[in-house]
């Protein structure tokens, strides 16, 4: 009896609970008056951010009807964790930035709104100038889903200093000779390292699990962790073991690269070279060391380029959606992503020349813009990226750990590799 | 309080002969004083533990494409998903290994921290405070920091290469992530069964070990007779606490391994925020949470059971 009455309570509270989460629910469906934007980015610097507020701030004069614009850094580690999680809890932004790795699922998923009518209709936006190149991941079934907002190739950054001590040739005078070689890059990373008493060559942002982070090395044999239409592992391909092995063998034999487990950060002076995107230059302390940014060194396959993308969308669930993708046209007009390719390269053709980058890249110098950044734009490879890439990401760091020892079987690890992602891949 | 409230209502109410008998009555009106009392907690165990309950029990049956925006009712496929994962042996195997790594280690460190300082020496004030003192430091700043010690050139194989030891790669081998993980979390939390064991020998009456004295028994027979039965409901208490806690843990997995390497350290809470919030499958992520639940209750009952076993004095 009393036990019955107790459950009528709990029965009673948690309908009342229902009723109030579901008047709860309702609140954001039937907004009216100036819309309220708000943007996901994963940057905090105060630089980019102070830019995109005044961008913001200029837009919202001309826009009575957007009343608040505001930009939302999540962390960089944890941001689509964060964002889908917003999503899942009926909090979506209006707009987001997306990582290349993620893009495929955010383009196929139908979360974004397609964006070609608004950019091609808005006034002076000169459409046709994008990079072809630049917008083929951000397309699905020929309509663009996210702006390419960020194009930025992988570059080495070299610590002059460190290499001169080492009696190395600096890259400067490697690529001079025409010698500029991976074989030659490790050899010149591994003395600067033994020297120095530092770390060789830091793969910025591997630290034997953001494998992706490889492609940069890999391309260069021409390996691919996946065929192009995504269906074939690549692991166990003989170019990505011939590249695999060179890896290991310069990790564990020669020492050009710290082993894992090895924190070594190449803008605080603690290794001689990184391979990192050119927007990183932003690190770079004035007076620090010599230092200089040269393409990626020359594999077996010849020269190469790869880079990483980020994509701007509007989530077509947004209240706001037609709202945003007027502010998205605006914040990437011309005139604005002159003033954005202060931090991120742009996909527009007419701004991809040394001297419009020089004006806002003050650290680097033109025939570096032109080696590394653009030329890097127009032929690079994209990361590898694919649809479900965060459990395929997971299995394919899990399959690679073995290799990360000393004695590992190179060959036998990849073909592991490939057993726990071709079943993922045919899907 | 109650009890003026007694005296009050039939007052108010007037002494009214015959059998109309008043609404309030002094039962009706502690019953109403009771639940008042608990609304609160009550409402809070609704809206964030009862509801979510059932909710991850609705979900676990839906394909949930946060994204696409579809909730899809799919019966019992995810289910079916979980015989079929050719991952879930590997993380229960983890789970187990953890558990058992932490529990035995844990409850046997802290049983020696607390025996030890049981004893009138000087300094004990001084060490139950150090040894306590992790409990009350943020678990992730805790754990960030073991992550820096237990680099290759961190600071414990530094020390290690100071006596001409060279350090395995703690965090990167496949054996020794899963001893690291436990270890930084035995000593981050073995302040608080410590404490808790203290208070139970604290209880024991000094008389039986003088009687045991007597009688010739020595100290290890001593702590096997009369210690350990008369502190089995703490030793119950705080198996159970650390049992269920060991089921729980997600910080240190994420912050110092990533689940690796391989799978190695994948426990069962960090696959589940993997599954749900990585890899975007909600509904398969409510089964696991559910296959979790099941387990902590099951443990529980289990241990509940057997305390009929092995508790010797309950009060």
């Amino acid at each position: 009896m009393r036990a019955g009455k107790a459950l009528r309570g709990v029965a009673v509270a948690l309908a009342g609970t229902l009723a109030l989460t579901a008047c709860g629910g309702g609140g954001d469906a039937a907004d009216s008056g100036p819309a309220k934007l708000r943007m996901t980015v994963w940057s905090a610097n105060e630089a980019h951010l102070k830019l995109f507020n005044e961008i913001a701030d200029e837009y919202r004069k001309s826009h009575p009807d957007v009343a608040e614009i505001k930009f939302d850094p999540l962390p960089f580690d944890s941001y689509t964790t964060t964002l889908t999680t917003q999503i899942a809890g009926g909090n979506a932004p209006d707009l987001a930035w997306v990582f290349e790795n993620s893009a495929p699922d955010f383009v196929a998923s139908g979360a974004l709104l397609p964006l070609d009518d608004t950019l091609k209709k808005a006034e002076g936006y000169q459409y046709e100038d994008l990079s072809p190149a630049t917008l083929k991941l951000w397309q699905n079934d020929g309509k663009l889903y996210a702006y390419p907002f960020s194009t930025s190739p992988f570059g080495v950054f070299v610590n002059t200093d460190m290499v001169k001590k080492a009696g190395q040739k600096t890259p400067a005078e490697l690529i001079a000779a025409g010698q500029w070689t991976w074989d030659n890059a490790l050899a010149t990373a591994a003395a600067a390292g033994a020297k120095s008493g530092k770390a060789g060559l830091v793969i910025r942002d591997f630290d034997y699990k953001g494998w992706d982070n490889l492609s940069t090395f890999w391309t260069g044999w021409g390996a691919q962790a996946w065929s192009e239409d995504g269906k074939t592992c690549g692991f166990n391909s003989p170019e990505m073991v011939d590249a695999m092995t060179t890896l290991h063998e310069a990790t564990f034999t020669q020492k050009a690269l710290p082993g894992p487990g090895t924190t070594a950060d190449f803008f605080a002076g603690d290794s001689a070279m990184t391979i990192t995107q050119i927007s990183r230059a932003s690190l770079l302390k004035d007076g620090g060391f010599g230092w200089d940014l040269v393409p990626l060194p020359a594999g077996p396959k010849g020269n190469y380029a790869v880079v990483g993308q980020a994509g701007l969308g509007v989530m077509k669930k947004s209240p706001h959606a037609k709202q945003a993708a007027d502010f998205l046209a605006f914040f990437t007009n011309p005139t604005n992503s002159a003033k954005l390719a202060q931090f991120f390269p742009p996909p527009r053709q007419s701004q991809l020349t040394a001297e419009t980058l020089a004006k806002t890249n003050p650290k680097l110098k033109p025939e570096q813009l032109q080696k590394v950044v653009i030329d890097g734009i127009t032929n690079g490879v994209v990361k590898p990226s694919h649809a479900g890439q965060a459990e395929l990401s997971q299995q394919v760091r899990a399959g690679l750990d073995p290799l990360w020892q000393p004695n590992a079987d190179v060959k036998a690890v990849l073909d592991g590799v490939c057993a726990k992602i071709q079943p993922l891949l045919a899907k | 309080m109650t009890q003026t409230d007694t005296r009050v209502g039939p007052a108010t109410a007037g002494p009214t002969p015959g059998p109309a008998r008043p609404f309030w009555t002094t039962r009706r009106r502690d019953q109403l004083t009771g639940y008042l009392f608990i609304t609160p907690q009550l409402l809070g165990s609704a809206v964030f533990v009862i509801l979510p309950l059932i909710l991850v029990v609705w979900y676990s049956l839906h394909e949930w494409n946060v994204l696409a925006g579809t909730f899809d009712f799919v019966g019992t496929d995810n289910y079916q998903a979980l015989a079929d994962d050719p991952n879930l042996g590997a993380v229960l195997r983890a789970t187990g290994l953890f558990s058992v790594g932490l529990v035995v280690f844990n409850l046997g460190l802290a049983l020696l921290l607390a025996v030890l300082l049981n004893q009138r020496l000087r300094g004990t004030i001084l060490f139950r405070t150090l040894f306590f003192s992790p409990v009350v430091v943020s678990l992730v700043a805790w754990t960030i920091v073991w992550g820096f010690l237990l680099q290759d050139n961190g600071g414990l194989n530094s020390l290690l290469d100071t006596v001409g030891v060279d350090g395995p790669n703690w965090l990167r081998g496949e054996g020794t992530a899963m001893v690291s993980v436990i270890v930084v979390q035995v000593f981050k939390n073995v302040g608080l069964n410590m404490v808790l064991f203290l208070a139970a020998l604290q209880g024991v009456p000094a008389d039986l070990y003088e009687a045991a004295e007597v009688d010739g028994a020595s100290r290890l027979r001593q702590f096997w007779r009369i210690t350990v039965p008369l502190i089995s409901p703490t030793i119950l208490l705080t198996s159970i606490i650390t049992v269920v806690g060991s089921l729980q843990v997600f910080a240190q997995i994420a912050v110092l391994t990533q689940g690796g390497p391989g799978t190695s350290t994948t426990v069962l809470v960090y696959y589940l925020y993997q599954q749900a919030f990585q890899f975007h499958h909600f509904g398969y992520g409510a089964t696991l949470s559910i296959v979790l639940f099941a387990i902590v209750l099951a443990l529980t009952v289990l241990q509940w059971q057997m305390r009929k076993r092995w508790v010797f004095h309950e009060s």
